[in-house]
């Protein structure tokens, strides 16, 4: 819809257009220079021209980290979508509890990312930690820095801990928008809790379940501070994501040029799949 | 279907009522016939859909019982008491087929496919959807969409009641005519008890049997049209029902006579009115006629509305409305005459009968 | 004085307003009537600037504003909905937009004070709005419209959310406030009994097109076409296809061996014997003979609505659904065949083209799809049918 014009909003825009440009675009840039050059330091740059982008694309390193993301994505959204939901259809509708329940939801929102790691393994140690020590009590050998699947139920853990409660806020809002006509409908209608669910509930939550799970999974997908804080990654490779692995090969190793190119191979499949999901989704929406 | 026995009804709100001021709803004690159409008529926050909620089962009153069929259902839930409502803005299921919204109060009671489809096919038949029966019900009219929260009500051959809250609210005026009309026939055919409440008194009065009229928190008068029409029985009544309301003048009474200003009305009745008591003569616009001859009047204004003429006018210091037809001629002197049946004494706002 | 000139809005390849060219004079009140996704909205929008044309142009007092942001134009809108500023008093939200117009506390306390009155809104001055009844904070959003002296206000089915009672007093004293203002009001609603009640001038509007605009009542007594006939009745209109032969109109009819005529009254008779649509209101057709000779038809009932002063008679005549309105309280049983009475005296007649046909214009006006000014009487009474 093409509204009156008024000029002055584009002087209002720019601003935000230049920090967004110092801060993304010109970064985003000098990636894309690198990953098409070799360079020893100095200054000295050589064409490399799509190398990196080979040798990247055919390294077991780099599809051993992308299988992990994908693993870890998918175990992320398959516990914190539906475990969002089920919170979100438990929480009080109104009185005091409304605030009560908001505000606990929305404290682990405001965690820092490396504050939960340590948070973690701190309960988690077997010494002095609250669970390890519970855990290893009752005598489960749960070690977090030697078994790579304790490793995993860990970094799954924290992550699940930090954000489910931001699926279940934003479900939360997509169930309290419904109208009491609809209940109240579906109980003279004799529909059952489960059909209330299901052709109430969810067709009226589908918009912030799509926003819900697009936030999870790109925030999933790029998973550094916990996995690094708490097992750096290891052991051996075994929760080695792919920022991990880049930030390994870009300061570890200063392999600037593959790192760069592995960014952006990286960028492009975080925004291949956002888009896929979101295609299939908002289409699946309309057809029904 | 079923008759519904209001027991000594009242509803506050608040917890512990003191007053009669405290409640939403003063007293309500009635019975309404089986399979009878009766609209609850009133304007916002005079307790007409609290008594809905009362009978739909939502709100629990706070003194008195309501039976259905001489069954005390006053504790019971919604849905144990087997009733269907439709509400203001159209409550469909968005991702099922029209056919399976009807479908849906049937097999959630746990009914046959073979009777589904034939109740299903019959309703669609009578909403004229059959067309529609499998398209999904996300994206129809808001009229379409009314019809099918009504049809699945109807669907189910044992309710008790339909109760409609103010289900025209979102229609357009051409469709709320075919609509209205489309009801009255169900009602007909299907002889369910139905409560419909609204603000709209043509809605009320075109719908209903019986029409309900509330104020503050009481029934002020039930009736057929026809009754409130032409014996409103509280001075509310006159100004609520009709366009414009009833004119109400102060008057003092000589015997069979009523006095307004100099002027004399014969009423051919002597109604008994005590002292003190406010004393007034209501007369709806329709019953007065402009004449050459009668009580002069001075004209402010005729506003011409179509089908017929509105004539703001004084009449002995009083502002009145009289409503001529399309082609009559206002002569140059005006003057004005009652028609006898029209004439309604009050006294402190209540009625005061012939037979008084 | 407002002037659309050609003005077309298209949207995502919809066509909302086909081309519409109209002229509103200082101090009138006109209402755009029509049935909801006429383009009513959309209209509104685009003479407060919330728009801009895809063509065409605007004019204010003979000055091209096309284009120019709502800011710039000393506008006033009204909603459906009762927008107030919650927190402020009434007083406060009626003294907004002259605080922002930076006047002296002085001028804004006397002006408030005159609208409150004006809008019987002065013991109400220190209540916050949603403290109000509906009917009071409609009041005081228009009182706020109201204030500002905009020269041109926009009403957006503003008594939509009100109780009947409440709109209909509001109706009544609304003229009364357009009047004492010098503004040009546009009123959209999709109910005709309300254009009447407000009078003033009418478009009416159908599909995205102005199909007739001039005074209120000369509108609804003499459309120029079916569709402004039909948006302009409530109850709807009665129609019936006929063929004109000589001095009768042989009525279309489901083809049982049955006919029915109707003798072609004075003021039609100047048409060409042709196929039309004839038309009449509800109220022109009754139960009872309006005049001797009126022609009877044999309609059978439907179903009777009883609105207190009048009845609704919903009948069938040849497959068409006839509304008639009755005086007094008419129970008709349903399922039975009665004659009706067409008072031919007010029977309007169509063209195949959808123009209205009438001895006095037996030229169909070829004039473009909106109609200009109402300012002059001639002008309006040769469009007259």
């Amino acid at each position: 819809m093409d509204k009156t014009w008024n000029n002055k909003a584009w002087f209002m825009v720019l601003p935000a257009f230049l920090v967004v440009a110092f801060s993304a675009i010109i970064p985003m840039m000098t990636v894309v220079n690198y990953s098409v050059q070799d360079t020893f330091g100095n200054n000295e740059f050589f064409w490399e021209g799509t190398g990196w982008f080979k040798e990247i694309l055919a390294s077991e390193r780099f599809w051993g980290a992308l299988k992990r993301n994908l693993l870890f994505s998918f175990l992320v959204l398959i516990i914190e979508i539906p475990l969002g939901v089920v919170i979100a259809l438990n929480m009080p509708r109104k009185g005091w509890g409304v605030s009560l329940c908001l505000v606990i939801m929305a404290m682990p929102l405001l965690v820092p990312w490396n504050v939960v790691g340590t948070i973690f393994l701190l309960i988690l140690r077997t010494d002095i930690g609250l669970v390890g020590h519970a855990v290893d009590s009752i005598g489960i050998n749960f070690r977090y820095v030697g078994n790579p699947t304790d490793a995993w139920i860990t970094v799954v853990l924290m992550d699940v801990w930090h954000w489910t409660s931001l699926v279940a806020l934003l479900a939360y809002a997509g169930l309290v928008a419904i109208p009491d006509a609809y209940y109240q409908a579906a109980r003279i209608d004799g529909a059952s809790r489960l059909s209330v669910f299901r052709y109430i509930q969810l067709p009226k939550m589908k918009r912030v379940l799509l926003i819900a799970f697009l936030l999870r999974f790109m925030d999933s997908f790029m998973i550094y501070t916990e996995p690094f804080v708490a097992t750096g990654g290891g052991p051996g490779t075994s929760t080695t994501f792919l920022s991990i692995d880049l930030v390994k090969m870009a300061i570890g190793q200063f392999d600037l040029g593959p790192a760069a190119a592995m960014s952006i191979i990286y960028f492009l499949i975080i925004l291949l799949l956002s888009w896929i999901f979101y295609t299939v989704m908002t289409n699946t929406d309309e057809q029904t | 279907m079923a008759k519904i026995n209001l027991d000594h009804i009242r509803h506050a709100y608040g917890i512990r009522p003191s007053s009669p001021n405290d409640y939403a709803l003063r007293e309500v004690h009635h019975e309404w016939n089986d399979g009878g159409a009766y609209a609850l008529l009133g304007p916002s926050g005079c307790g007409k859909t609290t008594l809905l909620n009362i009978i739909s089962g939502l709100v629990r009153p706070s003194e008195g019982r309501i039976l259905f069929d001489d069954k005390d259902v006053t504790h019971l839930s919604t849905e144990e008491r087997n009733i269907a409502q439709v509400f203001q803005f159209p409550v469909v299921y968005d991702t099922m087929t029209v056919y399976d919204n009807l479908a849906f109060p049937l097999r959630n009671r746990g009914v046959g496919e073979a009777t589904v489809d034939k109740r299903v096919s019959e309703i669609l038949e009578m909403l004229d959807l059959k067309d529609r029966a499998r398209k999904k019900a996300r994206g129809l009219t808001a009229d379409m969409k009314q019809k099918i929260s009504l049809g699945r009500g109807l669907v189910r051959s044992d309710v008790n009641a339909i109760l409609f809250d103010e289900p025209l609210t979102v229609i357009d005026p051409h469709m709320k005519w075919v609509l209205r009309s489309q009801l009255k026939t169900l009602h007909r055919q299907s002889g369910f008890t139905m409560v419909y409440v609204t603000h709209d008194q043509t809605e009320a009065l075109t719908f209903a049997d019986k029409v309900v009229v509330m104020y503050d928190g009481q029934i002020v008068q039930i009736g057929t049209p026809a009754e409130l029409f032409e014996k409103p029985s509280h001075t509310f009544v006159g100004y609520f029902i009709g366009s414009p309301g009833m004119n109400v003048f102060p008057v003092t009474l000589e015997g069979k006579k009523a006095r307004v200003g100099t002027m004399s009305i014969d009423l051919g009745f002597a109604p008994k009115v005590d002292k003190g008591q406010k004393t007034e003569l209501g007369i709806r616009p329709e019953f007065m006629e402009i004449t050459a001859k009668g009580m002069p009047i001075t004209i402010r204004k005729v506003e011409d509305i179509g089908r017929q003429k509105i004539v703001r006018a004084d009449l002995a210091g009083q502002a009145v409305s009289i409503v001529v037809k399309e082609d009559s001629e206002i002569p140059s002197a005006p003057h004005v005459t009652f028609l006898d049946q029209g004439i309604n004494i009050y006294a402190d706002s209540w009625r005061v009968g012939r037979k008084a | 004085m407002l002037e659309l000139i050609d003005v077309i809005k298209v949207s995502a390849g919809q066509t909302h307003i086909h081309p519409t060219n109209l002229k509103l004079e200082r101090g009138t009140l006109n209402v755009l009537l029509g049935p909801t996704l006429s383009g009513k909205t959309t209209l509104l929008r685009l003479m407060a600037g919330l728009e801009k044309p895809t063509s065409g142009e605007v004019r204010f007092d003979g000055k091209n504003v096309t284009g120019n942001p709502v800011q710039s134009r000393n506008v006033a809108m009204v909603y459906q909905q009762f927008i107030n500023y919650p927190s402020m008093t009434v007083y406060d939200n009626i003294a907004s937009p002259l605080r922002v117009a930076g006047e002296t506390v002085d001028v804004i306390d006397r002006e408030v004070k005159k609208v409150a009155d004006l809008m019987r809104l002065t013991p109400l001055l220190d209540r916050q709005p949603l403290s109000l009844s509906g009917g009071q904070q409609q009041r005081t959003a228009l009182a706020r419209a109201i204030v500002k002296n905009a020269s041109l206000v926009l009403l957006d089915e503003p008594l939509a959310n009100l109780d009947y009672k409440l709109r209909e007093e509001m109706r009544e004293e609304l003229p009364k406030i357009f009047a004492a203002t010098g503004s040009i009001f546009v009123y959209a609603t999709t109910e005709p009994s309300e254009a009447l009640l407000l009078g003033g001038y009418t478009a009416t509007l159908h599909q995205g097109r102005i199909s007739q605009f001039g005074k209120t009542i000369d509108v609804y007594r003499a459309p120029r076409d079916l569709v402004t006939a039909s948006t302009f009745a409530d109850p709807p209109l009665n129609t019936i296809g006929a063929t004109k032969n000589g001095a009768s109109f042989l009525l279309d009819t489901a083809g049982d061996g049955k006919s029915a005529t109707i003798p072609v009254p004075d003021h039609l008779g100047g048409i060409p014997d042709s196929g039309v649509t004839l038309a009449f209101q509800p109220h022109h057709i009754s139960l009872a003979a309006p005049f001797s000779k009126a022609p009877a038809l044999s309609v059978k009932t439907l179903i009777s609505e009883i609105a207190g002063s009048e009845s609704f008679v919903h009948v069938k005549f040849e497959g068409r659904r006839w509304v008639i309105l009755e005086h007094g309280v008419r129970n008709i049983d349903p399922d039975i065949n009665i004659n009706a009475y067409v008072d031919t005296r007010h029977l309007m007649a169509f063209g195949t083209d959808g123009l209205a046909l009438s001895a006095a214009t037996p030229e169909k006006a070829p004039e473009k799809a909106s109609a200009k000014a109402p300012a002059k009487t001639s002008a309006r009474k040769k469009r007259a049918g």
